[in-house]
């Protein structure tokens, strides 16, 4: 293969050398391809987590939402989260305030200020928040569900996909492309919020645009735009911090906005918008009939999470195991036929010591209207034909290239460009060219994980794609070290699975392990982590970076947990409490900042034992009551009758060496 | 009988073989089928042929361009349709890790190779003709795989490539 072919390089070059050139060459692309399959499970890891966590914030979204409505009314709190009328105009900004001061209706000015307001850091005043919350939700109320748009009238129309919060992406689209004008059009394509720390500043740039060019700005919804997601996801939490006095009534107005927002974009009859995908029911007349305001996208769960979640508890000590994982198995019911709801269908809730019941009054047609909107907002594209069930993700469909093409040639449209999905290169072409996928937000997973994109469309609507990454640091990482970052945050976040499955998993190992010899084989103990976790993931190749072997060859299970340990432990409590709390306690954090309506950071030891056995029950697993009663008691230091939440959380947070080595080694 | 004795022991000792090789042959078999996994995006049992030189080098193996091209040849359907499936790559892939084909290069064997290409043994090389033996000679590196490794393999200060110190540093941190 290298004998006398090239002569036109260096003379009387000897073999040895170009020997020398081939065994370089060789080694080294098996050095990239290591890197390669580190990145790919890397990102496979991510993945899996990510829909995972949003899987169960479905499920658990319809206890949520109880918790929302019925909370106060039962225990007589009060209309604490009802809805205020909006009276920004007698909030008073001080003189101190040194922040942008908007002045209604908005000019260039105003966008002017926000940006260069936010490049330094600052925050807008809560009353001029409200005052444009207000301004938009008037503005989208006479929006329809689907807003048709034409090419001609401007040179290129560019479209930016999910921002999840990261300003710096928005500001360098900006950067780059220009800001929004008359002559320089922009679709957003929803997910503006949750995971990034600058939502709130997103959102406001975003409306701000929107009342200013409301011809050249348009925002599509995206499935995190929604209340119970941002609950989760992080941006409920990021406006309380920011907006500790006007905090809730912006969180109120927003849900309200948010609901109003367009759900597609049609440019030229030719290309549809949507955040997810589309289902093979989708329908865009009916699409656009529903009454999108109403429709309260995982409320409606509520319907179909009585059946498969029951009220009864298993009472084995070993089985704290998540009952969300036989929910998970099975792959969500297509809606039920068309039926009058009898006077049996009713909802038993436990709750302080009674049952309340709950009537199910979805009649059928407000369910279609519902999977219309879930299914447009949830769904991925897959390279099979056909319309699945999206398990991955717990809602909407996969959707195959045969949907797509139905679906484009009965409208007479040649392209549908969607978001939802984190892609490498920012953008992706699937379906022969007929769906791209655009994504926004660069090293969303970790640094150096991704780029972002965005693309244009002219009059002709071919797409023209432009890449960029958000960097860090200026000098520029190596490939190896790019891959190292991301792969050891990801390992971090399995390990933390690993942890909280603790109990189940050590349970399952020593079945195995029959001589007690802390070892099994490779191959037992892929299968029982991936049995507990139920995380699709190449678990053999994932082995060496999890967990030790032995001289043997077997594996030393116990390893897999050597590297956590959980911070300050909580007197008096049995493992599997620790455990149990520990793995729920994003949704804990939830629970709670639901219950603790000022934020003042205390719950009262009673709402807290409560709320435990209400969540229990719901997830069907058994906890002693007396274990709860011991433990609220121990966390209440001051013996005052209520709870420090801070503090309680604390007790759970994971403390990582492997991170400060990391640190270490730079 | 000492016939039926030995017949016995005989007997017992191919089973203990076939249960062994069985078990690294299934071992070896969730390995591959481990690393296909990885790639195997539509969970459908098929990859990307242009993936194929990854996987199998994942899996320890050190083949040449030349090499891969011929195993690709034997693993690809009749019809070439861009994926490669399982069922075709798995008994590939198994004979090869059980014949050790594609050894690995040891790490003193690749410091030669870098001594041969410094021919004045300065115990370094210039960015430039470490790109002119890398890009021209052999099985010729891309513009972007010579510029990735160039950049994990220069030192910024004095802008020279120390190939022992690079040579260990890649080496390390290697658990497969």
């Amino acid at each position: 293969s290298v004998t006398g072919t090239t002569l036109w390089v260096i003379e009387q070059m000897p073999v040895l050398s170009i020997k020398a050139a081939v065994l370089i060459q060789r080694w080294y692309r098996r050095y990239v391809a290591r890197l390669e399959i580190r990145r790919r499970y890397t990102w496979n890891i991510f993945q899996s987590i990510e829909y995972a966590g949003e899987q169960d914030q479905l499920q658990l979204s319809s206890f949520f939402s109880f918790m929302l409505d019925n909370f106060t009314q039962l225990n007589g709190n009060g209309p604490g989260i009802e809805v205020r009328q909006c009276k920004y105009e007698q909030i008073v900004v001080p003189d101190s305030y040194s922040g942008p001061r908007l002045s209604f209706p908005l000019s260039v000015t105003d966008t002017n200020t926000l940006l260069s307001a936010f490049k330094e850091q600052q925050t807008l005043h809560g009353k001029y928040v409200l005052q444009l919350l207000h301004e938009t939700q008037k503005f989208l109320k006479q929006m329809p569900n689907v807003i048709y748009l034409s090419s001609s009238y401007a040179k290129e129309i560019t479209i930016c996909g999910d921002l999840h919060g990261r300003l710096d992406d928005l500001l360098l689209i900006f950067y780059k492309n220009g800001l929004p004008s008359a002559e320089n059009p922009y679709i957003f394509n929803g997910d503006f919020v949750d995971r990034g720390k600058k939502s709130i500043e997103i959102i406001i740039i975003l409306f701000a645009f929107l009342l200013l060019y409301p011809d050249h700005m348009h925002l599509n919804r995206g499935n995190h735009e929604d209340h119970i997601m941002n609950l989760r996801y992080g941006f409920t939490k990021e406006v309380m911090q920011k907006y500790k006095t006007h905090g809730r009534e912006i969180l109120q107005l927003l849900q309200d906005v948010f609901s109003l927002l367009p759900i597609a974009t049609i440019i030229d009859n030719k290309v549809l918008i949507v955040h997810g995908g589309i289902s093979d029911k989708t329908d865009l007349y009916f699409l656009s009939s529903v009454e999108r305001h109403r429709v309260s996208l995982l409320k409606c769960r509520l319907t179909k999470q009585s059946s498969s979640s029951s009220s009864s508890s298993s009472s084995s000590a070993s089985s704290v195991c998540s009952p969300r994982a036989s929910c998970r198995a099975t792959p969500r019911h297509p809606p039920p036929s068309p039926r009058l709801p009898s006077p049996v269908d009713m909802l038993q809730v436990p709750f302080l010591d009674s049952i309340v019941s709950l009537a199910l009054p979805e009649p059928p047609k407000e369910e279609l209207e519902w999977r219309q909107i879930v299914d447009v907002l949830w769904s991925d594209p897959k390279n099979q034909n056909g319309c699945s069930p999206n398990s991955f993700r717990g809602g909407g469909c996969y959707f195959g290239p045969d949907v797509t093409q139905r679906l484009l040639k009965k409208h007479g449209m040649c392209l549908l460009i969607r978001s939802h999905e984190c892609k490498q290169e920012g953008y992706e072409l699937c379906h022969n060219g007929q769906v791209i996928t655009i994504f926004s937000a660069s090293n969303y997973y970790e640094e150096g994980s991704n780029r972002g994109a965005y693309v244009k469309l002219g009059p002709e609507l071919i797409p023209r794609f432009f890449q960029y990454q958000v960097s860090r640091s200026t000098r520029k990482l190596t490939l190896q070290q790019r891959v190292s970052v991301a792969e050891s945050s990801a390992l971090k976040a399995l390990q933390e699975k690993l942890f909280a499955h603790r109990s189940e998993l050590m349970a399952a190992f020593q079945q195995y392990d029959i001589n007690n010899t802390g070892r099994i084989s490779t191959n037992e103990w892929a299968q029982v982590v991936e049995s507990v976790l139920r995380l699709d993931l190449p678990w053999r190749t994932l082995r060496p970076r999890l967990v030790r072997l032995a001289s043997d060859g077997n594996v030393e299970y116990e390893s897999c947990f050597e590297n956590i340990s959980a911070g300050q432990p909580i007197p008096q409590v049995t493992p599997n409490l620790a455990e149990t709390m520990y793995r729920y306690r994003t949704d804990l954090e939830i629970i709670f900042n639901i219950i603790d309506k000022d934020h003042s950071g205390q719950i009262s030891i009673e709402e807290f034992r409560q709320t435990w056995k209400l969540f229990s029950s719901h997830l069907g697993v058994d906890v002693d009551d007396q274990a709860i009663d011991d433990m609220a008691r121990s966390i209440d230091f001051n013996k005052d009758g209520s709870i420090d939440f801070n503090e309680f959380l604390e007790a759970f947070r994971v403390v990582h060496k492997l991170d400060m080595k990391e640190q270490q080694q730079g | 009988s000492t016939r039926y004795d030995l017949y016995r022991v005989l007997h017992a000792a191919l089973c203990l073989f076939a249960i062994c090789s069985e078990a690294i042959v299934s071992e070896l078999h969730k390995r591959i089928s481990s690393a296909f996994d990885v790639f195997d995006h539509e969970s459908n049992h098929t990859v990307d042929v242009r993936e194929i030189g990854t996987i199998i080098r994942s899996l320890g193996c050190f083949p040449t361009e030349a090499q891969l091209h011929d195993v690709i040849a034997e693993i690809e359907e009749e019809e070439p349709t861009g994926f490669i499936r399982f069922e075709r790559f798995l008994p590939t892939m198994s004979r090869i890790l059980l014949e050790h084909r594609f050894r690995p290069v040891p790490e003193d064997l690749l410091l030669q190779a870098f001594e041969v290409l410094d021919q004045q043994k300065r115990g370094h090389l210039d960015p430039e003709e470490l790109t002119r033996y890398l890009t021209q000679e052999g099985e010729p590196f891309t513009q972007e795989e010579m510029e990735e490794m160039l950049s994990a393999a220069v030192d910024p200060d004095k802008n020279l490539i120390f190939y022992k110190d690079f040579v260990s540093v890649m080496t390390v941190d290697d658990p497969w």
